[in-house]
């Protein structure tokens, strides 16, 4: 059955809809970060699964091993997966800005204040 | 041989002045590093925009590493026109910083401030200079990252939520791009661009392909900040510091361009059905509605540089509408109106600047009257203004007439109307601003201001007399939107 031997990537479809829902639909500024971090995990999980190859192991020469996954895509999300500890770093620094400034982290709260938003 | 290092140091220099910056953190010696970085990086694009004019693209392979492996830079004559237009804009941007930063920012906090923005401008020449696509998505996050910290800095409490609302939009945008780039390599096995372009038309058809267009696309127009996915630009250049606005204006959306013209053209390749459509059919449609809608939404700001971010807004619109005619000379329209926004956009957030530096408010009523005490200031507003509307002898005329030459060439009578009508709306709310400025009362309590100071108004007079002159005699930046449109086309699979 196609539909189900596609299964990691209907995993992934899902998780990247719930977190992007959870940004969208959510008020609260902590919940927005959260959804937009599961967003970016299934990104990572994507290219996660480009890299595997079905038997295959970790690419370490060692006797007796033939087929290996291919580590450039895990390469290459170690250094999106920075990325994203950054954007998280940053927006958490900012809430706590947001935070002092308006006193409250919800969305509504702060368009009351600042009309212009 | 320092020559042949030329592409790789105009990143590597911003790059290491950066934490020169962090870890000295006086303000005085962190100001001279990014001074003397930024002076450097345009001597540097212009002696390699000159080898590349005349010897042709250049290469280089990172750590040695040759083509396919290795990342490589590649410059040719689009995108070392692109890294003198950034270089050019830091270089004429530092002296007036100084004073500016300051004032708004602090000396405390000036250090960082100064490092943000060399990282901010090492991640747009990195965009730029590369030719490895999973690089463009790192080079685009640190831009991105170091713009959200520079606009936080503003000195209104709105600039934290518009600094967090563009981290959101900005984020999403990078992730789509990263999705985008993870299904190319999918379908092709590679990330060298070169590569990507040779591989790719045999792959066209694959549903992956077409999906790394739909991503790319999607998550380039947010970071272009095309019409209708502009929400965070104008809170963002409104609140962000005067330095920040004047920066990013001039530079950041249009290196987002760079990106789409090269993964476009090059990449995924114009003649490819489902690119072309998008391109020949969508974005016309957007363009044109940014243009009236943003212009419209303009007339009704209160808050001048929200005005111009909305202004902006429409500017990209115009770009855009050049590209999306697809011929020659609707892209060397589009390059063209590149530079010339760049100038005219710069020139008048300096001068809103210089009027900030000393009113210290930008709402309508503060602006009242102030010509009077500041004449130099209101003169370079208006100046500015004149080419943003596109009024014959400033830069802004020429890429106006050569959008309409080349829309009226492919025949289309409605996009040449919406460039004239856009014009006529920038006439509307620019002239608002320079009837407060020179025929309104000041309000009454003000105290009495003096002219900025010229540390402030050199460089912007520099950028007023740039873009008289470049819309007097303007062979060189047409030649320059020229020999990058050639360069785009013969880039093409």
């Amino acid at each position: 059955m196609n539909v189900l031997a596609h299964y990691p990537y209907w995993i992934i479809i899902l998780l990247m809809m719930a977190g992007f829902y959870m940004l969208i639909a959510h008020g609260n500024l902590i919940l927005k970060i959260i959804g937009l971090n599961i967003f970016q995990t299934s990104v990572f999980f994507l290219y996660i699964l480009l890299g595997k190859v079905e038997g295959g192991t970790a690419p370490i020469l060692e006797a007796g091993f033939t087929i290996y996954s291919n580590p450039l895509p895990h390469v290459l999300i170690l250094t999106a997966i920075v990325v994203g500890i950054a954007t998280t770093a940053l927006a958490a620094a900012l809430i706590v800005r947001i935070h002092g400034a308006y006193g409250s982290i919800e969305e509504d709260d702060i368009h009351r204040q600042d009309a212009s938003l | 041989m320092i020559a042949a290092h030329l592409s790789i140091l105009q990143v590597v220099l911003p790059l290491t002045a950066a934490p020169l910056c962090l870890l000295a953190r006086r303000e005085v010696f962190a100001w001279w590093v990014s001074l003397a970085a930024a002076w450097m990086i345009l001597v540097n694009a212009v002696l390699l925009l000159d080898r590349v004019v005349l010897l042709g693209p250049i290469g280089y392979d990172l750590g040695g590493w040759a083509a396919p492996l290795g990342i490589v830079y590649h410059v040719d004559a689009l995108n070392g026109m692109m890294l003198l237009l950034i270089s050019a804009t830091a270089a004429i941007l530092l002296p007036y910083a100084r004073r500016s930063v300051l004032r708004e920012i602090g000396s405390e906090r000036a250090a960082l401030f100064y490092a943000a923005l060399l990282l901010c401008m090492t991640g747009l020449m990195g965009m730029t200079a590369t030719g490895d696509a999973f690089n463009v998505f790192v080079f685009l996050e640190i831009s991105s990252l170091s713009t959200y910290a520079l606009i936080a800095l503003g000195q209104d409490r709105r600039a934290l939520t518009a600094a967090f609302q563009y981290l959101i939009m900005g984020t999403l945008g990078g992730t789509f791009i990263l999705i985008s780039i993870g299904f190319l390599y999918a379908a092709t096995g590679t990330l060298n661009m070169a590569d990507l372009a040779a591989r790719l038309p045999l792959a066209e058809n694959q549903r992956a392909v077409q999906t790394a267009f739909a991503f790319f696309i999607v998550g380039i127009s947010l970071k272009l900040a095309l019409f209708p996915l502009h929400l965070w630009l104008p809170n963002a250049y409104a609140y962000a510091p005067s330095v920040v606005t004047i920066f990013l204006a001039a530079t950041a959306t249009k290196v987002a361009v760079y990106v789409m013209l090269r993964f476009t053209f090059d990449l995924f390749g114009a003649h490819h059905a489902f690119a072309g459509v998008t391109l020949a059919r969508v974005f016309p449609i957007l363009a044109g509605l940014g243009i009236i809608l943003a212009s419209l939404t303009a007339l009704y700001q209160d808050h001048v540089k929200r005005r111009f971010a909305y202004s902006s807004v429409a500017q990209i619109g115009y770009i855009v509408l050049g590209i999306a005619l697809m011929t020659p000379s609707g892209l060397t329209a589009g390059l063209l109106h590149i530079i010339n926004h760049a100038l005219a956009k710069g020139a008048l957030f300096m001068a809103l600047g210089c009027l900030y530096f000393r009113l210290g408010s930008m709402s309508m009523s503060a602006l009242a009257g102030a010509a009077r005490e500041m004449p130099l200031s209101a003169a370079a507003f208006v100046i500015a203004g004149f080419s943003l509307i596109g009024v014959p002898l400033t830069a802004g005329f020429i890429s106006k007439w050569y959008l309409l030459l080349a829309s009226l060439e492919h025949g289309q009578w409605l996009l040449a109307v919406i460039i004239v009508g856009g014009s006529l709306l920038a006439l509307a709310y620019v002239w608002q601003v320079i009837e407060q400025l020179y025929f309104h009362e000041p309000p009454e309590g003000r105290p009495s201001v003096t002219e900025a100071p010229s540390s402030l108004l050199i460089p912007t007079w520099i950028l007023v007399v740039a873009n008289v002159y470049l819309g007097i005699d303007s062979s060189l930046t047409v030649n320059l939107a020229d020999q990058g449109m050639r360069a785009l086309l013969e880039a093409q699979p």
